[in-house]
């Protein structure tokens, strides 16, 4: 479905990525791994179109979208909840997921859509009046994923979704995870903690230094030397 | 007693029409990041076709405001289409200065096309008095001021209520996230620069019955809308309705109490003691400075 290949990408002069390669298949959860400053969230970016790909292609459904604009990438299915929720904090929670679901708002089932989102999120019901910035860290990361959902995305990349909360939200978080992958939506998810990751991922990758460095199923990642040793521990 | 009252209310009728001016130099900053320096010729722009329109077809500035400002939305979206947006990357000094050479070239042009004399658009309603309670003012002020709070007022309905309101607020908090999840960010750009030449025009046209035009007018009005923007805080829709309100009662009484000479300095006196003891506006900024070059 997503396809990503060889690509390289700089902030200014500085290399931040080298070669990048991935493959993301119709649904379940994709985990992308790598080390602090590995250019995890630079490849997220590069494939929902923010920053460009200095060489390399992305092809979504056979589509080559290298050069497409992020706005044509959400109207496609894929949708980028960006590292540290990134919420428009002056404005209300349902605001935030109106907007979400801008692209396809022309379709008059915003509303439904929107009742899904709280269905699934109940606390966001009752929070829905509140000016987003003033949640807690967990309620801000189910406004932004539901941000994502109202997108309808057939490819779902989420952010360092567990950065700064408790452990708690984060379990639900990754089972949430896993529910929107049943769903037929493809979840690309970008972790430091490995081990969470891999536990709800079918398949994962690794990228360190701007490279992919390991690439393959879950079980083999988590069976893998370099995973064991600089990951795991053992 | 009387005096101040009756000031006091001129003062008040000028300043809405300031904080029309404001909130549409606001919202330009708010949303595109532009300081625009040519905003007050926009201002001028409308009160000569005012004058104009007037002069040449007898058209009421209460008539022709219905075709000048559509016409001046539309120039705000060249602007910003063809001047504007091929700057968007760039320093915010320059973006400065593409808005000051821009202010510079709008009043050489008018002063080629009209010549520098003062021009006055005498609609003989407007200069009539209206009296309450000894507290007299002519239909032209009330007027502008009752137009000018009504529009404002319908900006802030805009901004809170509708999908396009809420596109711009958030594209003004974070274009870049606005732009991740399929907001198409220079199309609203348009918008905004479009709806805010729209509320200048409107108020040159408001004020060219009782405010006369020359290639300088629009001048005064930006430096105005400036220190009713740094009053009100940068981004800060309300605070520019309340600035403009204030700017124009202390304009009007040092005018009244001090020298009619003097209105300019004490503007800025106010203008200078905000920007010494509360920088970031007397009821705070929301925008996000450093991109336009003020952090």
């Amino acid at each position: 479905m997503l396809q990503v290949k060889n690509i390289s990408a700089y902030y200014g002069d500085a290399q931040a990525l080298e070669n990048v390669s991935l493959a993301v298949s119709e649904s379940g959860v994709v985990a992308l791994l790598g080390p602090n400053a590995a250019g995890k969230s630079t490849t997220l970016r590069v494939i929902s179109g923010i920053l460009p790909a200095a060489s390399g292609s992305v092809t979504f459904n056979g589509e080559d979208i290298t050069t497409a604009s992020p706005q044509e990438r959400v109207e496609l299915g894929l949708v980028h909840v960006p590292e540290g929720r990134k919420l428009f904090g002056t404005l209300s929670v349902e605001d935030n997921l109106l907007l979400g679901g801008y692209c396809g708002r022309k379709d008059r089932k915003t509303g439904s859509r929107l009742e899904r989102v709280y269905e699934r999120f109940p606390k966001l019901k009752e929070r829905r009046n509140q000016d987003a910035g003033l949640l807690s860290g967990g309620e801000q990361q189910m406004v932004a994923v539901g941000r994502g959902l109202m997108a309808q995305p057939k490819v779902l990349m989420i952010d360092e979704m567990s950065l700064g909360l408790a452990p708690l939200i984060v379990k639900q978080m990754f089972s949430l995870v896993q529910e929107i992958a049943l769903e037929g939506v493809c979840v690309l998810i970008v972790e430091q903690h490995v081990q969470n990751a891999l536990a709800v991922s079918h398949h994962g990758f690794i990228i360190e230094s701007g490279v992919t460095r390991v690439a393959g199923t879950a079980q083999e990642l988590m069976e893998s030397a370099l995973v064991r040793e600089s990951y795991l521990g053992h | 007693m009387n005096l101040l009252v009756q000031t006091l209310v001129a003062g008040l009728l000028l300043g809405g029409v300031y904080a029309l001016i404001a909130v549409g130099l606001n919202l330009i900053f708010g949303v595109v990041k532009i300081i625009n320096f040519a905003h007050g010729e926009l201002v001028m722009i409308a009160m000569y076709a005012t004058f104009w329109m007037w002069t040449a077809w007898s058209l009421s500035p209460y008539i022709s405001i219905f075709i000048i400002t559509p016409l001046m939305f539309g120039f705000g979206v060249l602007l910003q289409r063809f001047i504007l947006q091929p700057m968007q990357n760039s320093s915010p000094t320059i973006k400065i200065f593409v808005t000051l050479g821009l202010s510079v070239l709008l009043q050489n042009l008018a002063l080629v096309l009209f010549g520098g004399q003062y021009r006055s658009t005498t609609f003989p309603w407007a200069e009539q008095n209206f009296s309450v309670l000894g507290v007299t003012a002519t239909y032209g002020r009330i007027t502008a001021f009752l137009v000018a709070i009504a529009l404002v007022i319908a900006l802030f309905y805009l901004m809170k209520k509708t999908l396009t309101g809420k596109v711009l607020r958030a594209l003004a908090e974070d274009r870049e996230t606005a732009g991740l999840i399929g907001i198409p960010v220079k199309k609203y750009y348009l918008v905004a620069m479009g709806l805010g030449t729209a509320m200048a025009a409107i108020a040159g046209v408001l004020i060219g019955p009782f405010q006369s035009v020359f290639p300088l007018a629009g001048a005064h009005f930006t430096l105005l809308a400036f220190v009713v923007v740094v009053l009100g805080g940068l981004g800060n829709m309300a605070g520019s309705l309340i600035g403009g309100l204030f700017l124009g009662a202390v304009e009007t009484l040092a005018g009244t109490y001090i020298d009619p000479a003097l209105q300019q300095v004490a503007v800025f006196a106010v203008f200078i003691i905000v920007l010494l003891v509360r920088p970031q506006g007397i009821f705070g900024g929301s925008a996000r400075n450093a991109e336009v070059g003020l952090k």
